[in-house]
């Protein structure tokens, strides 16, 4: 139901200290989310790519994985080229497609995807519990990365859990419906995977507490950023900054 | 219910972590270590729940359950919401780092709100639960569907037909999660009631 193969691999990206993964990560995102032209987001679309052929993820799961976040960018061109005002590029049945509207659904388009092809490269590549210790090297709260760690640690307990469940309701005959018999199975099926998570949370805090858990976990694997590192950051750095220049120029000559 | 990265405008983003930030610091404040791993594990268990696709008519919609977190967790829904989400981008590629915050408000405010305004008759016996449960499902999800379009509406004028779109097609929805929450929590309160009794913050 949930693989993360990527978060293990021996490909350079995988080698990087993942702080820095997370940081050339939320750089480069946040330069592609506030670009308003093609050639910014083209920049990070380009690095995006460079870094998913890196990191040696596998050619089908990448496809597969974009395929489903286009999804939204699909249904996002049923509409925004015929409702943005502008130059009409095609007319016909009463309803007009403008040039802007595609070239605001096409910037849309590159933009998604340059951040996709960045967090799959630098976020996914990262093991769960590095992320945790990466993020509160960063500055989020312990407590939220406490969260983010132990939600993703039972992630794969409780869908184990629901399917055993589901297995159990298919065995006694249960096809899904539109009808009130499938939603009160659904909900049953909601409310005990519900119940079996809090018994087992109980029973998981308590057994920490017998090992002296005191909110802090003593861990051996210590983040070491060497040159590599460095070159890295600052690699991300420029391409951002190069990006930033050309979104900069852009804006100031359309002014 | 996800904005995808690249879609809204820098201000909207900007607000939407400004506000996502301050829900889930109240919401981790209001948390301490022995009430950590219930919320983690809970949390897990609704991530798993959402992956569950019911099917209304022809088509299917996978539930959000979000009027039911918030009716268990209170204020601890928003850092959960957020937790959640951000598996999401790490392990699907679902959303961004930049969107997260406008994402966590607009599922997570709901899901706060409806706890507060429905919780009462959520806890109480009888029709009174039946009905205030199905309110907690239906609103949270009208609300995180009004907040959704809200937020892309803001960004443009060009987005405003997609936002109507999505509310409208979160309509059946509504209703679906109103009645699964509804049957849930009558099946809650006879299997365990203290979990609805917890609310594990404020």
């Amino acid at each position: 139901m949930i693989d993360d193969q990527l978060a293990t691999g021996t490909s350079p990206i995988h080698g990087l200290d993942a702080r820095c993964r997370l940081a050339a990560c939320l750089l480069l995102s946040v330069v592609a989310a506030l670009a308003q032209n093609q050639q910014t987001a083209l920049v990070i679309l380009a690095a995006g790519l460079l870094l998913t052929a890196l990191s040696g993820a596998s050619f089908g799961a990448v496809l597969r994985r974009a395929a489903a976040i286009n999804v939204f960018i699909l249904f996002l061109w049923l509409f925004v080229p015929l409702s943005t005002p502008g130059v009409p590029l095609w007319q016909g049945f009463g309803l007009t497609i403008s040039r802007q509207g595609v070239s605001l659904a096409w910037l849309v388009t590159l933009k998604a995807n340059a951040v996709f092809f960045c967090v799959l490269s630098l976020l996914a590549t990262i093991p769960a519990p590095a992320l945790g210790r990466a993020m509160t090297a960063l500055g989020v709260p312990a407590k939220f990365s406490f969260l983010f760690v132990f939600t993703y640690r039972y992630l794969h307990v409780i869908a184990e859990e629901y399917d055993r469940l589901v297995t159990a309701a298919r065995l006694r005959g249960f096809v899904p419906a539109t009808d009130g018999r499938t939603y009160r199975t659904y909900a049953a099926l909601v409310a005990m995977v519900l119940v079996r998570s809090y018994d087992r949370s109980q029973r998981v805090y308590q057994a920490m507490l017998l090992r002296g858990f005191t909110g802090l976990f003593p861990c051996l694997n210590r983040f070491r950023a060497g040159r590599r590192d460095m070159l890295f950051l600052l690699a991300a750095g420029a391409v951002a900054g190069l990006a930033a220049f050309l979104e900069v120029r852009a804006r100031s000559g359309n002014v | 219910m996800h904005i995808s990265e690249g879609v809204l405008s820098g201000p909207v983003l900007a607000g939407g972590w400004a506000l996502a930030a301050v829900g889930t610091t109240l919401g981790l404040k209001r948390l301490d270590y022995d009430r950590l791993m219930t919320v983690a594990i809970l949390s897990a268990a609704f991530f798993v729940g959402s992956l569950i696709h019911v099917p209304i008519g022809p088509v299917s919609a996978h539930l959000i359950l979000n009027g039911l977190l918030g009716a268990i967790l209170g204020l601890a829904a928003f850092p959960a919401i957020c937790v959640a989400l951000l598996l999401q981008a790490v392990l699907f590629q679902y959303g961004g780092l930049v969107v997260l915050g406008v994402n966590t408000f607009d599922m997570a405010f709901p899901a706060v709100a409806c706890s507060l305004i429905f919780g009462p008759w959520l806890r109480s016996t009888g029709t009174m639960r039946t009905v205030g449960a199905f309110c907690c499902g239906f609103f949270a999800v009208l609300l995180a569907a009004l907040l959704t379009a809200g937020a892309l509406a803001l960004s443009g004028e060009a987005f405003m037909t997609t936002a109507t779109a999505i509310f409208l097609a979160h309509l059946p929805i509504m209703a679906v999660e109103g009645v699964i929450t509804a049957m849930a929590v009558g099946f809650l309160a006879k299997v365990r009631p203290e979990l609805l009794a917890i609310r594990l913050a404020g």
